[in-house]
């Protein structure tokens, strides 16, 4: 009742192509968008924002990332968290080494060395597929991981690669508090994440998603199948790398390289499968849902355990948080595979609909 | 060049990659029977040798032991095809594959349940001492571990080959790969078959299981064998059970090979050339994956694997 | 057939073209050539090479030998890319639609060449990026207009009826504004009321805009009515070339078709 567009009409293919057409999506992305720059950092205790809120949009990144890789381009990567790192050493290394280096120049420049090492990484899949090419990824994936902790220079010769990021400041303000770490990891991941919506309405969005449904189609077409796959590789691994530095510079400070291992890849490839793959809007959805999961089952495993009147082994939590990850991976390919996006528009298509069956 | 130390460490590679054929292997039944890229093959071996280890442990005798396992992975094997594979049944392969690497996780996930997460020690009754007699003969050392371990994979190998070739189950299981919808319409029982590949699947990885655990301890580590059967697979083909032994054998010579003598001769110029201290260890991460993937360069299906011809 | 178009100057000259798969010799020596504005059946019984005859036109197969000539340009083979921009468009047989997309965004993409802004702006959007997508829209749903598949433009192509998905392949071809457009059987699968419908487009297209067409089809009807001249080929060869009424009285061709043994 509430969702209806009727009496809203389109006079113009701009009115037609905007990124929200209903006026209700409008007005509740604007209240979204309130609340978080807002009141969030109003109300937010330090737990919340550092611990759950800026992972979950350093990941929202990734997952953009991956998303545009394989959800649009139908590119398979197993690399993900590689490129996280190289994103993550170079702005380390940026900083480091170019005296007065400003920080959000060094996150574009650390973005730009991980869409090279993409790009590089990506020239097999101009002659392999599929899970061929996921095999490629992986080893970018153990080459990335190995090469940043055996070439001491990557982390100025600390022992075991380890790298503190330095403070985060521009026009000498500190963002040192989660609160200003939280709204200048906002705003990054809010600007990201338009362009990578704009981009993938244009024609760059449609050139992957042809190469990904039909490739020999879209040469025919006149697509340059090495440009649209290259160019895949380029702008995912760019946001994978911003990703990376501000993982290390936004959320946990001191990392090492083998914090950006497989299991961080699976994981960014599980968003995108639970969130929904070719979907910017699945990406957030993903991201949240697996970030929030283990704190949910973190904190109500306990209590949930005591009421059954049974008692929890150590590392219980941890192997449940597989299991159930594993069970809904699988879930969610036989139920809706194209993941909780999907579902989305299907709940809004009702709300339409709503009080009416049809 | 010390040519005895080359003949060991290359036999000593060849040895290893026997034992990464032996789990490639269960990567490549289950392909050639389903059409379905197996990612939790890993998990299976992880979770057949912790049962089999931590009944052990309770006191169970050893054979006791092994057939509880087996009944383990014949119900893995039922109810993976009842609750993934039945309904995901004609969807794309890149589907089934990420499917099975939910499946990973859960069988994981379960396995530290059920037993817990520390590691294991496994004892076979064969030591990983070199053998007398052929130290004594011609001075080079050959594990009599890893002999034991090639012979006993050769004569899996020999089996499954022969039975995919010969039965009639073997005849059936190759039309399965091809094709499910046609499979089916010929009457050939799907969920059948794939209960009985992946069993089979399951018994190999018990066998891979045990062999890898008694070598490098049982202990989550061993998922990732299914990862280093990768290369092998890209070398291989991933429908040929002869593939998976020659490409089981280069990756195994060729990654002990690069892990001793790259940087033997490479560590120096490099340095030189660097100017900093450069030591390549530990290259055997990546270097099989390297190695697969400029041969899928030049020859994408693999040294056995059939080309396939898109039809526009 | 429509007269009043001027049919022009050869566009496209095909000479000795012979393509081998393996040991399969898909067409042997072929020559015929097409002239600007005219409408060119290739028909022959199944196998004959037609599809492959299609592909070394606009360069997905390449030819052991022979030489394409196009607008004046001759080669050795065609490069899908160089095609494309040169102004060949085609439909395929197995509709090669993109399904995951909706109809406007295959007919988009079907503009993608002439499409200038890189990546950045369309990253940023407002601006030149916007006013491109306004303006290649506009081209497009004058393409949607014209087939009469206005009501279907957001619905993602793998839910469309077969019939429908053949007509927007065709959209996404002539979205490209092609000066030689290639109708792999366009028709097949069709009843009798949605043959005309597309007989009425493929002809308002050939009228209206001049496109140069080269078809594949098996129904003869629709072949003598609307063709101009007619190739045809049996087992990679070419047997007969000529006007409609020509080939029909052509003894070569009533055999190749009654499957007598040449």
């Amino acid at each position: 009742m509430l969702y209806r567009d009727a009496g809203q009409f389109k006079d113009s293919y701009a009115a037609d192509q905007q990124i929200f057409p209903i006026r209700q999506d409008r007005i509740g992305v604007t209240l979204i968008l309130l609340f978080a720059f807002l009141v969030v950092p109003v109300i937010g205790n330090q737990y919340w924002l550092s611990a759950i809120l800026i992972p979950f949009l350093i990941f929202a990144l990734a997952a953009i990332g991956l998303n545009i890789l394989t959800g649009y381009a139908g590119q398979l990567s197993l690399g993900t968290a590689a490129f996280m790192a190289v994103g993550g050493f170079a702005a380390y290394n940026f900083v480091l080494r170019v005296p007065g280096m400003p920080i959000l120049v060094s996150f574009v420049l650390a973005g730009i060395m991980a869409a090279l090492v993409g790009i590089v990484f990506g020239l097999p899949s101009l002659r392999i597929k599929g899970f061929y090419l996921a095999v490629a990824t992986l080893a970018a994936q153990f080459f990335v991981v190995w090469a940043l902790t055996k070439f001491g220079w990557f982390s100025n010769f600390s022992s075991s690669g380890v790298i503190s990021a330095q403070t985060m400041r521009i026009f000498g303000y500190a963002f040192d508090t989660p609160v200003s770490k939280y709204l200048l990891v906002l705003s990054i991941v809010v600007l990201l994440a338009l362009a990578a919506k704009n981009m993938v309405r244009s024609s760059a969005g449609r050139a992957w998603m042809a190469v990904r449904d039909m490739d020999v189609a879209a040469g025919v077409i006149g697509i340059r199948l090495m440009h649209a796959k290259l160019l895949a590789f380029a702008v995912s691994s760019f946001y994978c790398g911003v990703a990376g530095a501000l993982y290390a510079y936004g959320y946990i400070g001191t990392v090492e390289p083998e914090a950006f291992n497989l299991e961080l890849s699976f994981r960014v490839l599980f968003m995108i499968i639970i969130g929904g793959v070719g979907s910017i809007l699945g990406s957030f959805l993903g991201a949240a849902f697996i970030t929030l999961l283990p704190i949910f089952l973190n904190t109500y495993a306990e209590p949930f355990a005591h009421l059954m009147g049974l008692q929890l082994p150590a590392g219980m939590v941890s192997n449940l948080e597989l299991i159930i990850f594993g069970g809904l991976i699988i879930f969610f390919l036989i139920v809706e595979p194209l993941g909780l996006a999907r579902m989305w528009q299907i709940a809004k298509e009702k709300m339409r609909l709503w009080p009416f069956p049809h | 060049m010390n040519w005895q130390f080359f003949l060991e460490v290359l036999i000593g590679g060849l040895l290893a990659g026997v034992m990464y054929s032996l789990v490639a292997l269960g990567f490549v039944l289950i392909y050639k029977a389903s059409g379905v890229f197996n990612f939790a093959q890993g998990a299976m071996v992880f979770f057949a040798a912790l049962t089999f280890v931590s009944l052990l442990e309770r006191g169970v005798n050893f054979w006791v032991a092994f057939l509880i396992t087996f009944g383990a992975m014949v119900l893995f094997a039922i109810a993976t095809e009842r609750v993934v594979l039945r309904p995901l049944v004609n969807q794309p392969p890149i589907t089934l594959f990420m499917a099975t690497i939910g499946l990973t996780f859960v069988l994981e996930g379960l396995s530290q349940l059920l037993w817990g997460s520390q590691p294991h020690g496994l004892e076979l009754g064969i030591q990983d001492q070199p053998l007398e007699w052929i130290s004594s003969a011609i001075n080079i050392n050959i594990s009599e571990f890893d002999l034991f371990a090639a012979l006993v994979a050769g004569i899996l190998v020999a089996v499954l080959a022969l039975f995919f070739q010969k039965t009639r189950i073997g005849r059936a299981l190759r039309a399965v790969a091809d094709d499910h919808q046609a499979a089916l319409a010929v009457g050939i029982p799907l969920q059948r078959i794939w209960v009985i590949v992946w069993t089979v699947a399951g018994f190999v990885a018990l066998v891979s299981g045990l062999l890898w655990g008694a070598r490098n301890g049982v202990q989550f580590a061993l998922t990732f064998t299914a990862l280093k059967a990768l290369p092998v697979l890209i070398l291989g083909g991933f429908e040929s059970v002869a593939g998976a032994i020659v490409g089981g054998l280069i990756i195994g010579a060729s990654e002990k090979l690069a892990e001793i003598y790259i940087p033997q001769f490479l560590n120096a110029p490099l340095t030189e050339a660097m100017g900093v201290g450069v030591n390549l260890a530990g290259l055997e991460a990546w270097f099989p994956y390297a190695l697969a993937l400029a041969f899928l360069l030049v020859r994408p299906e693999g040294l056995f694997g059939e080309k396939h011809i898109d039809r526009v | 057939m429509s007269g009043n178009r001027k049919i022009g100057e050869v566009i496209l000259d095909l000479q000795g073209i012979s393509l081998a798969f393996g040991g399969v010799k898909a067409l042997q020596d072929i020559s015929f050539d097409v002239r600007e504005h005219e409408v060119r059946a290739i028909i022959g019984p199944n196998g004959a090479g037609k599809s492959s005859m299609l592909n070394v036109i606009n360069g997905v197969y390449h030819p052991q030998q022979g030489a394409i000539s196009f607008r004046g340009q001759k080669r050795h083979e065609m490069d899908t890319h160089a095609a494309a921009a040169q102004g060949i468009a085609r439909t395929f047989q197995n509709i090669a639609l993109f399904k995951g997309m909706s109809v406007l965004d295959n007919l988009m993409t079907g503009r993608n060449l002439k499409m200038k802004c890189n990546l950045l702006q369309q990253a940023l959007y407002w601006g030149p990026a916007r006013r491109e997508e306004l303006e290649q829209r506009k081209v497009i749903e004058n393409v949607i207009d014209f087939l009469e598949i206005e009501h279907i433009r957001k619905t993602p192509v793998g839910r469309l009826p077969y019939g429908l998905q053949k007509r927007v392949e065709l959209g996404r071809a002539l979205a490209a504004e092609p000066i030689l457009l290639l109708l792999d059987e366009p028709m097949a699968g069709m009843n009798a009321e949605e043959k005309q419908d597309m007989c009425r487009f493929i002809l308002d297209v050939n009228d209206e805009f001049g496109t140069t067409i080269v078809l594949i089809e098996h129904d003869m009807g629709v072949v003598m009515d609307i063709s101009d001249r007619v190739v045809v080929l049996d087992y990679g060869r070419k047997i007969a070339d000529g006007t409609p009424d020509e080939i029909m009285r052509n003894q070569t061709v009533i055999d190749a078709y009654l499957g007598v043994a040449h």
